[in-house]
């Protein structure tokens, strides 16, 4: 079965198909829905056996490179750091096809959020390299 | 005989008996490291075994098993295939206290060479008895990472002396981290650490050990509170008093009470007894409201004054002091307090999550939900991101509409 990412942004990817405060600024009750849908998609997701991990990131980001012999690595926070894309978190999912990967994709997509209407956010769904078959 | 009932192995009793057969077996002049291993493998077959064949004798049998697993493999090194009938030393008789044995491998095993993850990884192993898969799922790495860890760890100590006094200072920070590093997972690592606490403090009379130990009975005692039924947090002032442990509150009242009355004058209490002491003024409030935030307030000062440079050196009990200040002299005194800590905990979440919070006792909802969205960006875990989103959203909404 295929493994895919279904990667969460802070910022970046197409155009938001509608606009979205901050989620500090939503009524408490709608976080409260928010908060509880995502508890209910990785339940689902075990329940279905297609559960592998979810991981949440920091927003804060350090790029970083090696810095020549001798030298200390070099770091900065981005060329536009404003603009660039930025990871939020993941689900990593097990599934029987790219199409169920963009089913749940969608599912994921359709998180209240405020006045309880979906989010309508834009999932990155990524397919994870697979281990050469055995027996071959 | 399938239908039979196993009878349920005492796994606690079990690896309680780890740090004495380990130190019994150090002392022999056996290497730290080649003891540990068969120790383990001893407690592996216990596991097999002692369900269907107790033994009479745990202690003897782990020693046992444990020496002969030593003595095959110094044989399989010496590549030699003869088989001879196992000569056993039996284990001195007692001679050492429980709590000696303990204290004894911690030293070992908090070695000041070590890394602290290591540190902590080799106590649960070695004192704790944790399997290496116990202790790699409590802190969520792989098995393999977790196995690696302890045996650099172990390399490590190879050919150090370990017969020396050690530093009991680490060993109480290592005990810390232990209890801090969390609840979740299938191993309880707070209450593991309170077991391994109890244990050193038959061991030593070092005020600050008991200290220790009452802090993390009084912190655990308010456990069950601290999540509600969706695994939300809930904060200590909105918590169900009435699901504290009275019985955990009792027994951290009375180690503190006695650690205190070994201080002199020039011997004042130490960090752990100071913090114990302020987790034991919250545990004795009925109410949030009953809290005696001015005595909060007066070990504050006493813990701030153990370093020349709280700030820099213990920023956390600045912190603390700021939220008691709020609560005694009122929130701007509070946030007046947090504005030193800028430099040093500016882009920490618990700095604005403090602030959120004296902003409220302040008055100022506006500005309280700001510090919590800024501390919700912060966070470092999801609990916390979303108890700080809603108090947030909470403060927002409680704002009068600006008209």
């Amino acid at each position: 079965m295929p493994k895919y990412l279904l990667l969460k942004h802070y910022r970046g990817g197409p155009e938001p198909h509608r606009p979205v405060p901050p989620m500090d600024q939503w009524a408490p009750e709608d976080v409260e829905a928010h908060l509880a849908f995502l508890r209910h998609v990785s339940e689902l997701l075990e329940e279905n056996g297609e559960f592998v991990d979810a991981q949440a990131l920091t927003p804060a980001r350090t790029w970083v490179r090696y810095g020549g012999p001798g030298a200390a690595p070099v770091t900065t926070d981005g060329p536009l750091p404003e603009t660039s894309d930025l990871v939020a978190g993941w689900y990593m999912i097990d599934v029987e096809s790219h199409e169920r990967a963009l089913e749940l994709a969608a599912y994921v997509s359709s998180e209240p959020g405020p006045g309880g209407e979906p989010l309508y956010e834009w999932i990155d769904v990524r397919e994870v390299m697979s281990e050469p078959p055995s027996g071959d | 005989m399938l239908d039979e009932p196993t009878p349920r192995l005492d796994e606690g009793a079990l690896r309680a008996l780890v740090p004495r057969v380990l130190a019994g077996l150090v002392r022999r002049g056996e290497d730290f490291a080649a003891a540990e291993d068969a120790l383990q493998e001893a407690l592996l077959e216990a596991l097999r075994v002692w369900p269907e064949h107790p033994p009479r004798e745990p202690r003897a049998w782990l020693t046992t098993v444990a020496t002969r697993r030593l003595v095959d493999a110094r044989r399989s090194e010496a590549a030699r295939h003869r088989r001879e009938k196992t000569t056993c030393a039996e284990p001195r008789p007692a001679a050492t206290e429980e709590g000696d044995d303990t204290l004894f491998l911690l030293v070992c095993c908090c070695h000041p060479d070590l890394a602290p993850a290591s540190q902590v990884a080799l106590t649960l192993r070695a004192v704790g008895g944790l399997t290496t898969r116990e202790i790699a799922d409590a802190f969520y790495v792989p098995e393999t990472t977790m196995a690696q860890r302890i045996s650099r760890a172990k390399r490590a100590l190879r050919g150090r002396r370990l017969d020396l006094p050690g530093d009991l200072a680490v060993v109480l920070r290592v005990l810390y981290l232990v209890y801090t590093a969390g609840h979740a997972g299938r191993v309880d690592l707070a209450g593991e650490a309170i077991r391994l606490a109890r244990q050193l403090t038959l061991a030593t009379d070092e005020p600050e050990a008991h200290g220790l130990l009452a802090l993390m009975l009084l912190n655990h005692a308010r456990l069950p509170a601290r999540l509600d039924s969706e695994g939300r947090i809930v904060p200590l002032d909105r918590q169900d008093r009435s699901r504290w442990d009275t019985r955990e509150i009792a027994e951290g009242v009375r180690v503190l009470q006695s650690a205190l009355a070994m201080q002199t004058e020039e011997r004042p209490p130490g960090r752990y007894q100071i913090e114990a002491a302020i987790a034991a003024l919250h545990d004795d409030a009925a109410t949030a409201a009953e809290t005696d935030w001015p005595q909060i307030l007066a070990w504050y000062d006493d813990l701030v004054a153990l370093t020349d440079d709280p700030v820099r050196q213990d920023p956390a009990a600045v912190l603390g002091r700021a939220v008691a200040v709020g609560h005694v002299l009122g929130g701007a005194a509070g946030l007046r307090e947090t504005d030193r800590l800028r430099e040093v905990l500016g882009e920490r979440h618990r700095w604005h999550a403090a602030r959120g919070y004296l902003h409220e006792l302040d008055g100022d909802l506006r500005a309280a939900a700001t510090a919590y969205a800024n501390a919700a960006r912060r966070a470092t875990n999801v609990s916390e991101r979303d108890h700080l989103v809603r108090q947030a959203a909470r403060a927002r909404a409680a704002e009068p509409r600006p008209r």
